[in-house]
């Protein structure tokens, strides 16, 4: 019945995506494609820092190592002749993703062991430091296309693809936060010591946390990288780490539809003030001093969608009755 | 509540607004720089020499009586604001020409998005060959006013053998770097064919403290003069360490050695030292003069040399538009690429087949802490 459950967004969503990719003029694309990116970043960073209140400030490391494995993989494997395109484009495209999501989760798990032994701010640096070693490595590396990057990257990624990343994300993360596991990861954030106490494995919740928070940021990066047909190692700075966290935050930290909504909030309004040069990067500086003065909690506190419908039907029976 | 009318405001307002086509007499550009973010001067640059370059159009009736109108976009110096930037240029305001970016990989981020739409896109100062050609297939749309990088070791090989009289040369390339072996070996190619000698080719890692090894092995073999194509931070640590070591020869080397840096690392070690550059404001020729006094009057700043490649590519548009080019598209496309012997700014400028372009390049010689124009030499 749960498992079938999770099914359900992605069987209404499909003809959905479906009639929006066709109903999409290029400019609208590209910026529902950039508004779905940050939603996965968003989404999938908020299982470490929301959740489980880690800090965390490599997330785009992990999405330049799945958007750098992902593109590889498909430049790869190339065109065929004798598969129809639609088959073997998607294919090669669905086993690209899914060895970037692998190869940002060990990553993950790399980074993950030895730095979530540590408390605090010390997790913040050690991820930011791996974001720019990562950033560097590459920027030396001639196969990976050195300070450049990789272009001609074939143009795989569709409103349809990064339609299905975002239900994936957000599917997961509900799951994550509804389960046993979820449960743990909220008792590290209140009280690591007390959680400790009442027998959870905080070192091993936080890690496996830490790498399907990875694993999802891979999945952005190799979305990203097949539409804009380039995957270079100016996408990956720490800049791009920050203004995911500014997304985890401004949504509010645990807030799964905080972290969407604030993910759409700030990619579309960065397009809406596109008119205004170079003051939109003041106006939109001014917007999060705004709101983060005026809802120091984010947009929705540790609320969700749901528990809305659910005290508003409450209060219909109560006033019913 | 109130957090629904937020969002349908929000929404509201992301509704695509249709521009209108640009009106009848108007040709509409785009321009695309960095106008913020850690490079915002290079978007700046970029966008003040469009826009001198469009008011003197505009001023002399444009062009077969159409005038310039400029849509100018911000990328924050973000590969995919570039490719979001390129994409409503394109398909939303329709522009019939994009000129921009300054970094090769956001030129790299637009150049598909060219090409898919038919659009013809002139990068001022890309230097990367693979902006214009890639997979060894040349992009039909996609053009640059500035030469590539490895034309810099031809023309300063030209300079050594036929102005300095050189024939004993020694070369000093940063072997981790794509720019310093490509402008190494055409500039060893080069001199060797116009008979000089490379008597030794030392190497070393950007980031190196101490030269002193390999500049005590270039001075056993004593070159006449000494090739240096890197950047500027261990250039000047070169400079300063073979002046200790009593080599007086002078250093040759490319536009990696463009900063104040150079002189404030390398002090007056730099001096009675070469390198070739896009342009140079002392050129004393008139069209260089002309374009400095305007543009000094109107921004009350000196124009970089990006600030120079993109006033002159709007003029090879305008120019290209000129001859036949102005429904924009496949005809404006066809027409940058017969661009021959334009006399622009930056120098005369011819494109060649694989959309670049072959201009000369200026040299300059340091002396008192300053680079000054020394040549002009010609491909």
């Amino acid at each position: 019945m749960r498992a079938w459950k999770s099914l359900l967004p992605f069987v209404l969503g499909l003809p959905v995506l479906w009639l929006i990719q066709l109903w999409a003029p290029p400019q609208i694309a590209i910026i529902l494609v950039n508004i779905g990116v940050n939603v996965i970043l968003a989404v999938s960073l908020n299982m470490v820092n929301g959740f489980t209140g880690q800090f965390s400030l490599g997330h785009a490391g992990f999405m330049a190592v799945g958007a750098y494995t992902a593109a590889k993989i498909t430049l790869a494997f190339g065109e065929s002749a004798s598969v129809s395109p639609l088959v073997w484009n998607n294919g090669v495209f669905f086993i690209a993703l899914l060895a970037g999501m692998g190869m940002a989760a060990f990553m993950g798990l790399l980074v993950g062991i030895p730095s979530l032994r540590l408390r605090g701010d010390y997790l913040a640096i050690v991820t930011l430091g791996f974001n720019e070693i990562i950033r560097v490595l590459i920027e030396n590396m001639s196969w990976l296309g050195g300070a450049t990057g990789i272009s001609g990257v074939p143009p795989y990624t569709s409103l349809i693809w990064v339609g299905l990343g975002v239900l994936a994300a957000i599917v997961t993360a509900r799951r994550l936060l509804l389960s046993t596991h979820g449960r743990a990861l909220l008792a590290i954030r209140e009280d690591e010591v007390a959680a400790e106490a009442m027998g959870v494995d905080t070192t091993g919740y936080k890690v496996r946390a830490f790498v399907l928070s990875a694993a999802f940021a891979g999945l952005g990066g190799g979305l990203l990288g097949h539409y804009i047909l380039l995957v270079t190692p100016k996408s990956f700075t720490y800049v791009k780490s920050i203004e995911v966290v500014v997304m985890v935050v401004l949504g509010g930290m645990g807030s799964i539809s905080g972290a969407v909504f604030a993910a759409v909030l700030l990619t579309s309004s960065l397009e809406l003030l596109r008119g205004v040069d170079q003051y939109r990067m003041v106006i939109y500086s001014l917007l999060l001093v705004v709101l983060m003065l005026s809802r120091p909690t984010g947009l929705f506190g540790h609320r969700e969608v749901w528990d809305f419908a659910k005290s508003w039907r409450r209060k219909r029976a109560e006033a019913l009755s | 509540m109130r957090i629904t009318r937020f969002a349908a405001v929000v929404l509201a307002l992301s509704l695509p607004v249709q521009s209108a086509f640009a009106a009848d007499g108007k040709i509409l550009v785009g321009v695309i720089g960095s106008l913020t973010g850690a490079e915002a001067t290079f978007g700046q640059s970029t966008r003040n020499g469009v826009e001198l370059a469009a008011s003197e159009l505009n001023a002399k009736g444009g062009v077969k009586g159409k005038t310039f109108e400029l849509k100018v976009y911000d990328d924050q110096g973000k590969p995919e604001e570039a490719a979001t930037a390129m994409t409503r240029l394109v398909a939303q305001d329709k522009v019939s020409l994009v000129i921009g970016e300054v970094a090769s990989s956001r030129s790299l981020a637009m150049a598909p998005i060219a090409e898919a739409n038919k659009v013809p896109m002139i990068t001022p100062s890309s230097t990367n060959p693979r902006v214009t050609k890639e997979g060894g297939k040349v992009r039909q749309y996609v053009f640059r006013v500035c030469f590539i990088d490895p034309f810099q070791g031809t023309v300063m090989a030209k300079f050594a053998k036929n102005d300095l009289k050189l024939s004993k040369m020694a070369i000093l390339r940063d072997v981790g770097n794509d720019y310093s072996m490509g402008l190494a070996q055409y500039f060893t190619e080069k001199f060797k064919a116009l008979g000089g000698s490379i008597i030794a080719d030392e190497s070393y890692k950007a980031g190196d403290q101490d030269f002193k090894a390999q500049l005590t092995a270039l001075k056993g073999k004593k070159p006449e003069a000494i090739y240096v194509p890197g950047y500027y931070t261990d250039v000047a640590l070169i400079a300063r360490q073979a002046r200790e070591l009593n080599m007086n020869q002078p250093m040759l080397g490319g536009d990696g050695w463009d900063s104040s840096k150079l002189y404030e690392i390398g002090g007056s070690a730099m001096d009675g030292h070469y390198f070739s550059n896009h342009y140079s404001t002392d050129d004393p020729s008139p069209a260089i003069q002309n374009f400095v006094k305007k543009y000094k009057a109107k921004y009350g700043e000196m124009p970089d040399a990006l600030a120079a490649l993109a006033y002159d590519a709007l003029f090879i548009a305008a120019d290209a538009m000129g001859r036949g080019g102005d429904a924009g598209g496949d005809a404006l496309r066809r027409a940058l690429a017969a661009t021959k012997g334009y006399k622009g700014v930056t120098g005369v400028i011819t494109i060649d087949g694989d959309h670049n372009a072959v201009k000369p390049a200026v040299v300059l010689k340091i002396a008192g802490r300053a680079p000054h124009y020394a040549a002009t030499v010609r491909p």
